[in-house]
């Protein structure tokens, strides 16, 4: 449809991007040196989470040193973290699975920092580990431990380094690792 | 599907570390400029599509109508959205519905990010993704899930850090022609690889930063589109899914999600074969490794090809196929929701040909733009065509 020439003129005058001086940057001087309002509430929340069936069942398998998964018999997948009912075929799983406490690095990092990036000296060694007796690409995300961050690879073969019976208190944390097997 | 919709007008701040202006403020600069680049009165916008992240971050409860002030929403229907980074590419497919189902004939599409209130880091804020029972008394660290992703990346296609690295300087380099910009430098490959490691195989320079800035961009229908303007930027396809929260049993090599997302938007804009019928392409990119992981989800590429077209030069902004001429987010910078804006804004002047010094070489009559958030799990994409 044609126009008139004259609502062009918004446009010619535009740069692209059109910005303006606004996005007025502070240097880390000003930021800490009070040009800014800073508060020191601490926001007391408190969280009771349920740990929920599945999640129960989990937890009450790691105090036993036990690792458990669920079973869907309709995509026939074994699956961990345990849950109530198979994502993929939308119906309640079939039953529950005692998984080893081995498995295979799927990927791994070496982390030298903290959450607020302060330095660490030795490095934090996250990986995800996917589980003996689970579907395949079945992991869950932990810790490797005895072993020289040099030598970690993917594919490496791990077994977990449980607590003792009586340290163990039904958490994810009654796992303290995973060695090299 | 649903009634043509047009992009007619954009918008941005510069994007800074730490903005002197309060979310509400940058929102209106960006909203004015959005309006003055197409000649439109806020009278004429009929309702407001806002993007943006947590409440954490500005620890205001209910941001986004804390913000609704300075983005324009007064007596207005307005509709908050939140997908995580997904969210500035999602917030144009939230507004193109308003438009496309009749039910309005223009819609402003805002997306603000105040990153920098949060002390000591941003990081903080994200940390609550992780799961509570499973995952959170492992003290995890934001920067664990990229870190895997990327070693995953790199292990399955037995890539070298450079290979990935080459991302980073090309974005930060096509930055330096780009007025709104953070972090553009002259990096070089050797600079990215020398860089603090930070969660091996991340470094300092593999990541974009933390930031402050606000983008809109103004919907039209298309009687009102031809009224305003010659150069209507239509909104062909959007698209957008889920894949699932359980990560550890995800394919951490290839976003499954993101191709889904794709495949929805490519359908609805009639792209039967993405490699030849995209001309530029402005994928998420917040970490380096996420652009060539997005190139393959839009099927831009094979898997495990991107890494050598960066290589070939076939992404720089004069190749056969520019990703990210913006900047990207490892450039220009990434306030979160912002950040998605600022890629669909991109599109819209380099499908204009109104990029000025950032103009892509080639001809370009279609683009896509896509980003990626939530539990690292969602993709959203948006494709747009003159």
């Amino acid at each position: 449809m044609a126009r008139k020439t004259g609502k062009l003129k918004a446009e010619r005058s535009i740069e692209a991007p059109p910005y303006g001086a606004v996005g007025h940057g502070l240097s880390d001087d000003q930021f800490h040196g009070g040009a800014v309002c800073t508060t020191t509430w601490v926001a007391d929340a408190r969280y009771a989470w349920d740990r929920g069936v599945a999640m129960g069942r989990y937890l009450q398998g790691l105090k036993q040193g036990r690792l458990l998964g669920v079973r869907c018999d309709c995509c026939g997948r074994t699956m961990i973290p345990p849950r109530v009912f198979c994502e993929q075929c939308f119906r309640p799983v079939d039953g529950w699975v005692e998984l080893k406490d081995t498995g295979t690095v799927n990927t791994f990092s070496l982390c030298y920092v903290t959450w607020d990036m302060k330095r660490l000296t030795d490095p934090q060694i996250p990986a995800v580990i996917e589980i003996d007796g689970a579907s395949p690409g079945m992991g869950i995300m932990h810790l490797l431990g005895d072993v020289d961050p040099e030598d970690v690879r993917r594919g490496m073969r791990v077994k977990a380094v449980w607590k003792p019976d009586e340290e163990r208190e039904g958490a994810i944390t009654d796992i303290r690792y995973w060695k090299p097997l | 599907m649903g009634n043509r919709v047009a992009i007619v007008g954009a918008g941005m701040t510069k994007f800074v570390r730490r903005a002197q202006e309060t979310g509400k403020e940058l929102s209106f600069q960006a909203v004015k400029m959005a309006l003055q680049s197409c000649g439109m009165k806020m009278s004429q916008i009929d309702c407001v599509a806002l993007g943006t992240a947590p409440d954490t971050f500005d620890g205001v409860h209910m941001k986004g109508e804390y913000l609704s002030d300075g983005a324009g929403c007064w007596g207005k229907p307005y509709m908050r959205s939140y997908v995580g980074g997904g969210t500035g590419v999602f917030a144009v497919a939230q507004g193109w519905y308003h438009v496309a189902s009749g039910m309005f004939d223009t819609c402003l599409v805002v997306c603000e990010e105040k990153m920098s209130s949060y002390q000591p880091h941003p990081q903080g804020a994200f940390l609550t993704i992780f799961d509570h029972t499973t995952e959170r008394p492992l003290k995890p660290n934001l920067l664990w899930i990229f870190a895997l992703e990327m070693n995953r990346y790199m292990t399955t296609y037995g890539l070298r850090k450079e290979d990935i690295a080459r991302v980073a300087v090309k974005n930060k380099n096509n930055a330096l022609l780009h007025p709104a910009a953070q972090i553009a430098s002259e990096v070089t490959l050797d600079d990215i690889l020398k860089s603090e490691v930070l969660a091996w195989p991340v470094q300092r320079l593999d990541v974009s930063p933390v930031s402050d800035g606000a983008v809109a961009v103004v919907l039209a229908s298309e009687s009102v589109a031809r009224r305003v303007t010659d150069k209507p930027v239509w909104i062909e396809g959007v698209g957008w899914a889920l894949d699932t929260a359980y990560w550890t049993n995800r394919d951490l090599c290839y976003p499954r999600y993101v191709e889904e997302a794709a495949r929805m938007a490519y359908r609805m804009a009639g792209v039967t074969d993405p490699r030849h019928q995209i001309h530029v392409a402005e994928p998420y990119d917040p970490f380096d490794y996420k652009e060539l992981h997005h190139m393959e989800g839009l099927m831009l590429c094979g898997r495990g090809e991107a890494p050598q077209l960066t290589a070939d030069g076939v992404t720089a902004r004069d190749g056969e196929l520019p990703v990210c001429p913006s900047g990207g987010l490892l450039g220009v910078g990434n306030p979160i929701a912002a950040a998605g804006l600022m890629k669909i804004a991109e599109l819209f002047w380099q499908l204009r040909g109104e990029a000025g010094k950032r103009q892509i070489a080639r001809k370009a009559k279609r683009g896509v733009a896509q980003a990626w958030g939530d539990l690292m799990q969602v993709g959203t994409v948006v494709v747009l065509g003159v």
